[in-house]
Order: C-alpha cells, then structure tokens, then sequence
C-alpha cells in the first residue's frame, strides 16, 4: 500500500472490515482495506467515526498497526470498559462490515529510516501498537537501523502480538505476574531495567515512548535521570491520569 | 457522500444541557487525559522567566515572583482537546494576557508561545486580547501539575486546547504568522473547536 504521502485533505472515506482478530481477552487487531490511501508512515494514527440510525455519531483516535508496506491497513484497538467506540469496534464490529475513517493524522510520533537510529522503542499495554508499525517497517524497507523494544504488560494474557514480537529484538516485562517458565523481565520500566536494555545516551538513542500517561511520564522521567536527551525522546500517552 | 449506519451502534449521549456545550466530533470526559511530544520538562523556579519578545518597542521580563506578583484571575472554562474530549467547567487562576501586553506598543498581527522542551504555537494577536487567554498556574486551587504544563501555561479556552501551550516561557509577536509545532504536523492554523477545525484543510 505504500505510496508517496503527498498532502491532500483529509476526507472522511469508507473502508472495508476484511478481518477481525482476536489479539488478546482485551484487543482485537482490525484488517481494512480502504478506498482511497496514499499510504501512511509508521506511527501515524486515523479517526475512525461510527454513526447511529439516528445519526448520533462518535469519533476517536486509534493507532495505525501496520507498515506502509502490509497489504492491508490494520488497527489494533483495546477495549474499555466504560468505552463509547471501543467496544463497539472489538465486540460488534466484524468482517463485511463498513467503516468510516479518515487519516493518516499525525506527522511526529512517527519513524522513518531518514531519522536515523539507534532505535529504542519503549510500550506499555497497548501503547506496542505504533510502534509494531515501526518494527515492521523497519524490516520491509531493509533498514540497517538498530531497534530494539521494551514491552511493559500485566500478565502473558496482555502481550499483545505475542507470537510476531519474537521475531524482533525485543525485551519484555511483566509488572503483575511471573508466571512459571518465564524468562523475560519482571516489574516496571524504570531506571535500572532501561539501563539494562536501552543503548547509553552516549549512542544517542532514539526513543520513541507509548502508552498511559503514568507509564510514559515514569520512563521518560527515567530517562532523562539516565542522561538522554530530551531531544531525542517522543512521547505519545493515553487514557486519564 | 451518504452516512453509513453502523450496524448496532447506538452510542452514549451527553444530557441536553453539556450536549450543547460539546463541540461537534467531540465527547464529554471528566478525566483529565495528557497530550504532550515529549518529555515533561522539569525546571526550576528560581530560572523561570516569562518574556515579551519580538515585535515590540521594549521586550518584557517577569521573574517567578515577579510574575505571580501580578494581579490575577479565576477563570472556569470549557476546554476542548483536538483527540476529541471535551472537558466543562475547568477552574484555573493566573494573569490575563491583557494585563501582561497592557502598554505594549506593537503592530504585530500574531504571536507564537514558545515553552521549555521546544514546543510553539501560533495565534492571532486578537484572539488572546480582551480577556479571552491567561497563563495559568492553579488549576482547580492546586499549583499546576508538570504534566498539565506546570508551573505555567497559556491558557485560550476557544481555541482546540493544543493552543493552551504547556510551559510556556513566553510570547513573540510577530508581523507575520508562522505555524508552531503542531501546525507544522498537519494540524489546522487557527483550530476553532466549533468548526471543527482540526486538520489543515479542515
């Protein structure tokens, strides 16, 4: 799907619901296919608007999964509880479907080979999801940029993109179990963990931080504790605080 | 284009009342959600300055103390995010920009706010004067938080809140606009919430 982004308005446009999958209790990984999409780059987001029969409508932010390079334009939604769109999207949505969207939105938290590396990507809960669409493009362009994530979840059950993220270099913690064979890391993203994996600031790093606010404001402040450069950190939180 | 119903959507409506005070595309939150590039920085108080710069006969400094020395305001507004929530009744303290820019003698047309950590963004003169933007630095009676852009912040309550700049440090005026950070992303120049004015072509 990729395609040289040129600027043109953003129009609202029907896409397509080819699959919905089943990520974890929580999320469900939503494959598109628009109408019209001049492509997209790692870390961009759409808005996606849902209409009542009585015409009421609703409309949120949700970040693009995919690389520019997949096949499909594919989102990866997390269901709240007290959600208006949310449940909507992972409960009632399914394949034949149309959805209203229009994007790609955002032109900062996003990563592209000009920009250089090396390359830390730091999650927490489904805050992976721009940054799979970074690791994926990472390796469809070929890029010889270094990359490495950092995973936060709750438990084995939350790990969203499970089986894919093996196959990156990727680090992962669990902050509310340790369940028997567990090999990766324990507890939160803080100063100690990100010294053990991230590059020293020396390397200059970039870092590019997703998830609730609790979780970026704690790892950015890590970060900068260790020495990094402000510079050099993008940030991208949701949820209250 | 005709709208597509979506199938089984029934949505949660705002009471009648806070319906008419969100904006179109917009949801009522009672959260206070955190939007920011980077980093939250953290400064001392002891260097913060606030500055008048650019187009003006004689640029202005307030120290800290200076500057909470100044006469203030409450100020309850609605507030209005661009990813879509609406927040009513927000309750916040600090000094009109009116009293800031009184005796400034300037034929300036804009101004860019600029903050610690980098962050710009641009306004037309006219809409921070006569009462319609502050810098903040209480919010609902609580110093303001460093996530919500404490010490201080601009705050332009009928603009998209990306407008209300998080520690800010001070304003330029300026002849000409030109687009700040978020503007420069694809975000709209003036960003009216109630014409949805969201993106640059919006």
């Amino acid at each position: 799907m990729e395609r040289t982004a040129i600027h043109r308005r953003l129009t609202w446009q029907y896409a397509s619901v080819v699959d919905v999958v089943a990520e974890t209790a929580r999320t469900k990984t939503i494959v598109l296919h628009p109408g019209d999409w001049d492509g997209h780059l790692a870390g961009q987001h759409v808005d996606v608007r849902l209409t009542a029969e009585d015409g009421y409508q609703a409309q949120r932010s949700y970040s693009i999964a995919s690389a520019p390079e997949d096949e499909h334009l594919v989102l990866t939604v997390e269901k709240l509880n007290d959600g208006e769109v949310s449940p909507y999207l992972t409960d009632e949505l399914r394949a034949g479907d149309q959805l209203e969207l229009r994007g790609p939105i955002g032109g900062y938290f996003v990563w592209k080979e000009s920009l250089g590396g090396p390359l830390l990507l730091v999650g927490g809960g489904s805050g992976v999801v721009p940054l799979r669409a970074m690791l994926r493009h990472r390796r469809a362009s070929g890029s010889g940029v270094p990359a490495r994530l950092l995973y936060s979840a709750r438990t084995r059950d939350d790990l969203i993109y499970r089986q894919e993220l093996g196959g990156f270099d990727a680090a992962i913690t669990l902050t509310r179990e340790q369940p028997e064979g567990w090999t990766g890391h324990s507890g939160r993203v803080g100063r100690k963990l990100l010294a053990d994996v991230a590059w020293p600031p020396a390397e200059r790093p970039l870092v590019y931080v997703c998830g609730p606010t609790g979780f970026v404001e704690a790892v950015a402040d890590a970060l900068l504790a260790l020495g990094h450069d402000p510079a050099r950190i993008r940030t991208e939180r949701f949820g209250p605080t | 284009m005709t709208t597509p119903i979506s199938r089984g959507f029934h949505g949660r409506r705002s009471d009648g009342d806070q319906a008419a005070r969100v904006p179109p595309g917009n949801y009522l939150t009672r959260d206070f959600p955190v939007l920011s590039a980077g980093p939250t920085p953290h400064n001392p108080l002891e260097s913060w300055t606030f500055d008048i710069r650019g187009e003006v006969a004689e640029p202005r400094t307030w120290t800290w103390e200076q500057f909470i020395a100044l006469p203030s305001e409450r100020v309850t507004v609605d507030i209005h995010c661009v990813t879509k929530w609406s927040k009513l009744d927000t309750s916040w303290i600090g000094v009109s920009l009116d009293t800031l820019l009184d005796g400034v003698s300037s034929s300036a047309g804009y101004i860019l706010a600029f903050s610690d950590g980098g962050y710009s963004t641009n306004i037309p003169l006219d809409d921070v004067r006569d009462g319609k933007a502050w810098i903040v630095y209480e919010y609902e009676d609580k110093p303001l938080a460093p996530e919500h852009g404490g010490p201080a912040r601009l705050l332009v309550p009928h603009l998209y809140f990306w407008k209300s700049a998080k520690w800010v440090r001070g304003i330029e005026l300026r002849q000409e606009d030109a687009p700040g950070f978020w503007e420069g992303y694809g975000y709209h120049n003036y960003g009216d919430p109630w014409k949805e004015q969201r993106y640059t072509d919006d």
